[in-house]
């Protein structure tokens, strides 16, 4: 018998230490991520310390000044923002489409689009390469989004469909009998009610490109080079470069990071469908 | 659900299957076709029917990688899912904790998956990593590059480290979703706490735990470059899993043809899991559903 107010029913203590251990778990590995990124290599190979003894931007320095370095990131943020951008832009109708109609074949289509997450990707690199190669597109930006949205249009789909299916159909038959135009029913009215569901499979999309190595690497080889390839080379016949390699992990966390902080406010405040 | 059937719906549909099927469908198609040859050469190649097909069914240590991807993606979503769901639970409704929450959880998401080998990889090191360091220091003898054992749970600790969040944000996501009448019609009736997660946010959440299983389901079956980083597979052969198994075959030693057959294999073992866990999940919801409507 638990008469709690509507605000607080969320926040007792032992769910808040819960996720405060969470949280810790999380943050401990990533702090140890920052430390070694803020020693020299000397450092980190002789003495064990909790923080920098001598604390460096160094290694930052070196990211920041050599083209090779940054320019992966500017690469990865290119291909991303457009792997993000072309999926919400196909698979918006297309999540319409499922979630309001019945059409010849609705259900294999839906299911085809999934099974292409579930496609290992090792073999397919190669016909991947390929592919590209064939029609011109290799070391460019557009063939590492195009290559992502396999795995990333299917996802986007599956998530949008779930939000809209939760928006009930009398709000587009209201929206018509008012005069709406398809266009402006779905951009006026319909998209600000699955707001959230387009945060999160904005955030998905960037995630899910951000962080893939193998087809990003394959696609590329110097103009559209994705940071994370850049990365492996730090492990080098010399030994590995742990101070650089954890610089450059520390920075890619920021982009994803400022992503979810734009994002935070749809996934949180939910469906607005009690408003309409 | 009665939807208007309307085959016109298919132009919604066509510029995803446009976009999709140009990098589907042709690299299948080649994958299909380098499993029935014997490639010598890119020149030169022989057509061998099944026998890809059958070898890839005999090889023993193809197995014993099954087994081992089987139990691993097993305890992923024994661990994660629970967590998930029990971290968005313990999540702030809104307001700035809300916030710093939702960020903090995400960040482990958006390393790429070779940085996330390299951070635990120095995280478990005895001597240079505060993680292996510590278990040391308490006297365990932990070293995840000799011992099987730890280097499992090393794996699988990452795993959770790394994933876990998604299905938490997932779940928040379809928490958030849910109308206050709910819950004031929960308190109300003086429905327990168990009752309202039972009755009203797990059948709720449904929808996006589907896609929260699925995805990791999916994913942790073919986890690749996290172990290969941090183990190498290694010690031994105990944390191979089958995408590293494959990758040895297709890239080592350069069997196209027999990595072909496995990958067509591999591919229809994730989709019939996929299917049987889809559908699992969909009727332990809907008898969910009813018992719901009973209890009232």
């Amino acid at each position: 018998m638990n008469k709690r107010k509507k605000g607080d029913k969320q926040s007792s203590w032992p769910r808040l230490l819960t996720l405060a251990l969470y949280i810790v778990f999380t943050l401990i590995p990533l702090y140890w991520l920052l430390n070694t990124s803020l020693k020299t290599n000397e450092e980190t190979l002789s003495v064990f310390t909790m923080w920098p003894n001598q604390p460096t931007l160094d290694n930052y320095k070196v990211i920041f000044t050599d083209a090779s370095w940054y320019s992966g990131y500017i690469n990865s943020i290119i291909y991303v923002a457009i792997n993000t951008v072309l999926s919400l832009l196909v698979a918006l109708p297309a999540a319409y489409g499922f979630s309001r109609y019945r059409f010849l074949g609705d259900k294999h289509m839906f299911f085809w689009l999934l099974t292409n997450r579930m496609t290992p990707p090792a073999v397919f690199l190669l016909p991947f390469f390929q592919l590209y190669s064939t029609v011109g597109l290799m070391d460019t930006h557009i063939a590492v989004a195009l290559a992502h949205m396999l795995f990333n249009v299917p996802l986007a789909v599956w998530i949008l469909e779930g939000f809209m299916s939760g928006v009930p159909r009398e709000i587009d038959e209201t929206a018509y009998i008012d005069g709406f135009s398809f266009p402006r029913f779905f951009m006026r009215i319909f998209l600000p009610l699955i707001k959230s569901g387009v945060g999160v499979t904005a955030f998905f999309c960037f995630m899910f490109s951000w962080v893939e190595l193998l087809l990003a690497r394959t696609l590329t080889s110097v103009n559209a080079k994705p940071i994370s390839a850049i990365m492996t080379r730090t492990a080098s016949a010399a030994g590995m470069d742990w101070g650089i390699l954890a610089a450059a992990g520390v920075l890619t966390i920021i982009p994803g990071a400022l992503v979810i902080w734009f994002v935070r406010n749809h996934i949180a405040k939910g469906f607005a469908m009690g408003r309409v | 659900m009665n939807k208007p059937y309307n085959n016109k719906a298919w132009f919604f549909i066509l510029p995803v299957f446009l976009t999709v099927a140009f990098s589907a469908i042709v690299p299948l198609m080649t994958v299909v076709n380098y499993s029935v040859q014997d490639i010598i050469s890119p020149e030169q190649s022989v057509f061998v029917g099944l026998e890809w097909f059958r070898a890839v069914m005999r090889d023993s240590e193809l197995h014993s990688a099954l087994l081992r991807q089987l139990i691993f993606s097993f305890c992923v979503l024994l661990v994660q899912i629970p967590l998930g769901i029990g971290l968005a639970l313990s999540m702030p409704a809104q307001g700035w904790k809300s916030s710093a929450a939702l960020v903090i959880l995400a960040m482990p998401l958006l390393i790429p998956w070779n940085v996330v080998g390299t951070i635990w990889q120095i995280f478990g090191r005895a001597d240079i990593g505060l993680g292996g360091y510590v278990l040391s220091r308490l006297g365990m003898d932990y070293n995840y590059a000799s011992n099987s054992l730890d280097a499992w749970i090393t794996v699988l600790v990452m795993d959770v480290w790394h994933w876990t969040p998604l299905v938490a944000l997932l779940a928040f996501a379809g928490l958030r979703s849910i109308p206050d009448a709910y819950y004031q019609a929960a308190q109300i009736d003086g429905a327990s706490r168990w009752a309202v997660f039972r009755f009203i946010q797990l059948p709720k959440m449904r929808g996006v735990l589907v896609i929260a299983v699925l995805l990791r389901f999916m994913d942790s079956f073919m986890i690749y470059t996290e172990p290969f980083v941090l183990t190498g597979g290694g010690p031994g052969n105990s944390t191979t899993f089958l995408s590293q198994y494959l990758t040895q075959k297709a890239v080592g030693q350069f069997d196209l043809g027999p990595a072909a057959a496995f990958s067509l294999i591999y591919f229809l073992i994730i989709l019939l899991l996929s299917f049987v866990l889809y559908n699992w999940m969909q009727s332990a919801g809907n008898s969910g559903q009813t018992t719901g409507a009973n209890h009232e």
